[in-house]
């Protein structure tokens, strides 16, 4: 197991918002979260990379194991520099100061790898040739999907094996959203592993090998994402029908 | 009439410069920590001190070393130490409140406390009484047609117009310098990028105090009383150089500080000198009416 969420508990202040929630991503995976506004799942992946006070929360309980090792003590910074795990986080938070390249130049701050590095930027304007395409562009002058593709490229470029992905559809036109799963398809081809989060739950779950449902702060249900398609109370609840 | 003219825009340009390496110091920290260090007047304070006993000890002590000796190594003796002041300060008193997650209101007091400590520490330790800073080199007038430029100024003018070049190729060229721009616009995404923030923020202090260091020697060198007060109004008027050419942003903090050197020099040339505060900032105030953001700063709803 690569990822073991244990028993987790996780406090903004004196307001819990997981209640003890536990799963696991094995290596070379997709596993997807779904579930609707404020179930947590955003909460989740802060945990797990970290993300300290006051943006963050905290855990109050359970554990998080990586590679079988608790992480709950390691700084944010260092998940990403020596546990590479990497975050496109919600909202994209892309440094629109910057230009493009600056961007994904940044991401690769604690990486001493050269020769791979040089190879990562070609990888990622082979994947995204937008990112190509708008290399010396201001960030914060792209568009809403050209910020996600970059968020997701920056992950790339922190030379990270393990991507956690909060909602990288949000704003992508379904032409795009279709191209960002090709891509994130074939990352996970060439060996990434994945922990994705989803609103659109339909797509998530025809794209991910196994899914969990978390629901205010609890997991409801789980399994493989062909038996989550087919459970009537997922469908229900979530599939629109 | 010309030549008075051209004579003052000179000295504007000595007095500029001390302005533009103080403000590049608040900028700076402004910038990456939006915290206004109120103790920065007094890092520079701290920094003329240390360049002080630096040069007592190299060249009035049993060294005896030569004035330009003692100047090649008070330079950067003295920017080290005072970066170890100002980095000591972000580490004892602001650090804590930042884990703490303190509003930002008492970031700023702790800021204003901190130079106050500084003054009377110093008032405590060293007394009321004045210093006077050795001359470390002979003075060289230069005669340019009616002007006359010392090679102590010229120095001055010199060293920060090359210091700003350098910190500006820092912060636009290398990875620490364009964390140190990212963190302005996104610090939550900082550590998803595998980049520890306290090290970008101890970077910036070491920048801003080792210039404020700087200017603390080239300031003791031209004007060689030192007291422990001599920081505050210079840092009042740094800052506002500071705000006016644009916090948070380099170019703006050193054109601020020329600019405010020049109102001042110019405002001495036609009123009567008790004017020239007065005069220099209603013109300040008057650009911040005209543009809040300052010359080049950019209103942006991210700048919290
Ligand atoms: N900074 C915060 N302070 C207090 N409560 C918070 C904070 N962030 C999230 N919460 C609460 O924690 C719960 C889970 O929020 P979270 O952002 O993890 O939800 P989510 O599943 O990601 O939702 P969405 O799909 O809308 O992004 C919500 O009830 C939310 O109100
Ligand atoms: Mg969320």
């Amino acid at each position: 197991m690569l990822l073991e969420i244990k028993n987790l508990y996780v406090k903004y202040g004196n307001i819990e918002a997981l209640h003890g929630i536990s799963f696991t991503v094995d290596k070379g995976e997709i596993v997807t979260l779904i579930g609707s506004n404020g179930a947590g799942k955003t909460t989740t992946l802060h945990a797990i990379t970290r993300v300290p006070p006051p943006e963050g929360s905290k855990v109050s309980g359970g554990d998080i194991l990586y590679d079988g090792k608790s992480i709950l003590n390691v700084s944010a910074h260092s998940i990403v520099a020596d546990y590479h795990i990497a975050l496109a986080p919600e909202g994209r938070h892309i440094f629109g100061n910057l230009t493009v390249e600056e961007n994904l130049k940044l991401a690769t701050y604690s990486r001493k790898d050269d020769a791979a590095r040089k190879k990562d930027y070609e990888r990622v304007y082979d994947l995204f040739p937008k990112m190509a395409e708008r290399r010396y562009q201001r960030s914060e002058t792209l568009s809403g999907g050209e910020q996600q593709m970059l968020s997701v490229s920056r992950a790339i470029m922190t030379a990270c094996d393990f991507i956690l992905l909060d909602e990288p559809s949000m704003g992508l036109s379904p032409l795009l959203m279709y191209d960002m799963f090709r891509v994130l398809k074939k990352l996970n081809e060439e060996g990434m592993t994945i922990l994705l989060i989803e609103q659109n739950a339909n797509l998530a779950l025809k794209f991910a090998h196994r899914g969990y449902v978390l629901d205010t702060g609890e997991i409801v249900a789980r399994g493989s994402a062909k038996d989550l398609l087919n459970n009537p109370d997922v469908k229900k609840a979530y599939l629109g029908g | 009439m010309f030549d008075s003219i051209f004579q003052n825009l000179f000295n504007a340009l000595q007095w500029g410069s001390f302005y533009s390496l103080i403000a590049l110091g608040y900028t700076l920290v402004y910038g990456v920590l939006r915290l206004i260090n109120f103790a920065h007047g007094d890092i520079f304070m701290v920094g003329a001190y240390i360049a002080f006993f630096l040069s007592i000890f190299f060249f009035k002590g049993d060294l005896a070393l030569s004035g330009s000796t003692t100047l090649v190594l008070v330079i950067p003796l003295t920017m080290i130490l005072t970066s170890i002041c100002g980095v000591t300060l972000e580490r004892i008193a602001y650090r804590p409140l930042r884990r703490k997650g303190a509003n930002r209101l008492y970031v700023v007091i702790t800021a204003l406390m901190c130079g106050l400590i500084l003054e009377n520490g110093n008032l405590a330790f060293l007394g009321a009484s004045r210093k006077s800073f050795p001359e470390l080199i002979d003075k060289v007038v230069y005669q340019f047609g009616p002007i006359s430029m010392t090679n102590l100024k010229i120095g001055v003018v010199l060293s920060s117009i090359i210091v700003f070049f350098i910190l500006n190729a820092f912060i636009t060229k290398t990875k620490i310098g364009m964390a140190m721009r990212a963190i302005s616009y996104d610090k939550f995404a900082i550590p998803l990028m595998g980049i520890p923030i306290d090290t970008i923020i101890v970077v910036t202090f070491v920048l801003g105090s080792s210039l404020a260091g700087l200017a603390g020697i080239l300031f003791a060198m031209s004007y060689p009383v030192l007291d422990p007060f001599m920081g505050a109004l210079i840092g009042w008027k740094a800052f506002i150089a500071a705000v006016v050419g644009g916090i948070g942003d380099i170019k703006g903090a050193f054109v601020g500080g020329f600019l405010l050197g020049i109102v001042e020099i110019m405002a001495v040339a036609v009123f009567p000198s008790t004017f020239r505060d007065l005069i220099a900032f209603s013109i300040l105030l008057m650009i911040l009416v005209v543009k809040p953001t300052g010359l080049f700063g950019i209103a942006k709803s991210t700048k919290i």
